[in-house]
């Protein structure tokens, strides 16, 4: 990796903790290459007309958000018709289960539960490992778009807040992203201190996961009370600014090889990306001359769900695995 | 996210201007009402064990309250596994308890017709345990004398449940209405037709339990706790001299009680006499 991207690198896992993005503000925060690239799109009318065109004949996709609702939903009904019809797959809920035998427990679950217990079991640590490696394998944060929940409501949810903003009902009431990490700090010290799991009691990713697999109970209306929030107030509130279970998947994800790569060159940087983002401050670098390589991997923060990969018209970004994209 | 988000923050700060100070003011306005919001919500959850008024019957092996909360992961596998589906998640009402299993054995006692106490095996945290870490106290009284003969087992080479601790203690809570110490008989269904409590009766079938209102009963005195406590020396029907003088039957608890909830589950009388009192201890 160059020390441009170590530089970026560091920028990105900043950024996840709620720093602004920052801007290269010195040429040689930009590789040769890249700043070339930027000074060839300056002003270049061609490459306006060229832009245009491709928006114009731009097919609406959605590959990826459909493969990704559909390994969602198998993924969480999977959990339910192993009790349902008692066949034993996929046991227990999203805070922990046995998939055919092996422990498999959800690491901010683990989390709380070894802050507040102060003991750990060996059954304990089996699942969290287990999980820790099967999410640094497959992306961190993509847990969060491409099993959890709530998050999958939330999209729902999104798209009439986004309808009724589109109606100039209402505006978006963005909240400090810092927000997450006081309150994965607050809720790992609360654990800690009272001893209880506190976050447990209010995580929606629980409270849905039980209530899909043991039926629907009172809990599911603090999740809708997220869900009216994020409606009528603050877009994707919930899962931007608040959730302490994306932050941690998201630092697991900072060593993971499977990533959005972003490629400058057939960029026209009309931003369609960032208006579909879940976590818009990823993509900062696909705004006009912040990329500092020609391919730039996108930070964890990102979920990898995918929706800017459907969404650019230009196929400037695409999934990656790190190293394996060499071997093919 | 708005243009003006992506200000950067290398290099030295102009002054604010007016608008940009208020809609800063705004935001910071809106952050305190989501953290306030989510911790009030999250706060919230101490409230229910403040003020609960009873205690929740929790499955064989749990840990006591306090540390059965903080280490339970809420994730049900114990209600999985439970033949009898005798443990369900409690709900939002239990505050920091919500998701955590319990039984309520009124309506399906734990009658342990899995052979193993299975819930403890599935636990993933050791919030149900065999084996309590050695960090944690045992209350005086709550450990069992020995280890429960299961009467189900007492033929098998391995009698016992694997069990340390008591759920709690059966107590005879109405004994002015206790059908055996009336001296009167019971026939028919305990608890109705429409009941859905099942049990496992060993000479129906050892391994499929059936719903208790396929199971009537016809006894001259009633003894439906003692007949159908599954722990061997729990509970039986003794001669007791009443306040007056007068000999008459009652059912005794003993101390192998572990406080699994049949007894409680197949009272027949309307509300039941006989009650488990969740995690008390044995006194003597």
């Amino acid at each position: 990796m160059s020390d441009l991207l170590n530089r970026r690198f560091v920028d990105q896992i900043k950024v996840m903790f709620g720093w602004e993005p920052t801007k290269p503000t010195k040429p040689e925060h930009i590789s040769a290459a890249a700043q070339k690239i930027h000074f060839y799109k300056k002003g270049n009318r061609d490459l306006i007309a060229e832009k245009l065109h491709a928006r114009a004949h731009a097919e609406r996709k959605n590959t990826w958000r459909n493969r990704r609702w559909i390994t969602l939903i198998i993924a969480n009904l999977l959990f339910t018709f192993s009790f349902f019809l008692d066949i034993q797959i996929l046991e227990g809920a999203l805070t922990a289960s046995r998939f055919v035998g092996f422990h498999l427990i959800d690491l901010n679950s683990a989390l709380q539960v070894m802050l507040a217990h102060k003991h750990i079991i060996n059954n304990l640590i089996i699942g969290t490992g287990t999980v820790l490696v099967l999410w640094v394998l497959l992306g961190g944060r993509t847990f969060c778009s491409w099993v959890c929940p709530y998050h999958l409501l939330a999209e729902w949810a999104e798209k009439i807040h986004l309808y009724l903003a589109k109606k100039r009902l209402l505006t978006d009431q963005t909240i400090d992203r810092r927000l997450r990490t006081v309150f994965w700090i607050i809720f790992a010290l609360l654990a800690l201190g009272t001893g209880y799991t506190v976050f447990e009691a209010i995580s929606p990713t629980g409270i849905l996961s039980r209530a899909l697999i043991y039926g629907p109970g009172l809990a599911l209306l603090w999740v809708l009370a997220l869900l009216v929030f994020e409606v009528f107030f603050s877009r994707r509130a919930w899962c931007r600014y608040a959730c302490p279970i994306g932050l941690t998947y998201g630092v697991v994800g900072i060593i993971s090889p499977v990533r959005i790569k972003y490629k400058l060159a057939e960029c026209f940087h009309e931003g369609d990306c960032r208006k579909v983002c879940l976590v818009p401050h990823v993509l900062d670098t696909v705004i006009k001359g912040r990329a500092v390589d020609t391919e730039v991997p996108l930070g964890p923060d990102c979920t990898r769900c995918g929706l800017c990969v459907d969404t650019c018209p230009t196929g400037s970004l695409s999934f990656e695995i790190k190293g394996l994209s060499k071997l093919l | 996210m708005s243009d003006d988000d992506r200000k950067p923050v290398a290099g030295p700060t102009p002054p604010l201007s007016k608008a940009r100070r208020q809609t800063n003011r705004r935001r910071f306005l809106r952050t305190a009402l989501l953290t306030g919001g989510v911790l009030g919500a999250a706060l919230s959850g101490f409230l229910p064990l403040i003020y609960s008024q009873r205690k929740r019957l929790r499955p064989p092996g749990a840990l006591d309250e306090k540390d059965f909360l903080s280490s339970c992961i809420k994730c049900g596998q114990c209600v999985q596994v439970c033949p009898v589906q005798a443990i369900v998640l409690a709900d939002l009402i239990d505050g920091m308890g919500v998701g955590t299993p319990y039984i309520d054995a009124r309506q399906q006692a734990c009658d342990f017709s899995c052979d193993a106490v299975q819930c403890v095996l599935a636990c993933p945290t050791g919030t149900l345990t065999y084996h309590k870490p050695e960090f944690l106290t045992v209350r005086p009284g709550a450990s069992l004398a020995a280890k429960p003969i299961l009467l189900a087992k007492e033929k098998d080479p391995e009698q016992t449940l694997n069990m340390t601790e008591r759920m709690g203690v059966a107590r005879l809570t109405r004994p002015e209405a206790c059908l055996a110490i009336q001296g009167k008989g019971f026939k028919g269904q305990t608890r109705g037709a429409d009941f859905k409590g099942r049990m496992r009766y060993m000479n129906v079938d050892r391994w499929k339990p059936i719903k208790v209102a396929d199971h009537p009963y016809d006894v001259a005195e009633c003894d439906l706790c003692a007949r159908e406590c599954p722990i061997k020396g729990a509970i039986s029907i003794e001669t007791v001299f009443a306040p007056d003088g007068s000999k008459r039957k009652s059912p005794v608890v003993h101390e192998p009680c572990v406080g699994c909830g049949v007894c409680e589950m197949v009272c027949p009388v309307e509300p039941t006499c006989i009650t488990i009192e969740a995690r008390e201890v044995w006194k003597t």
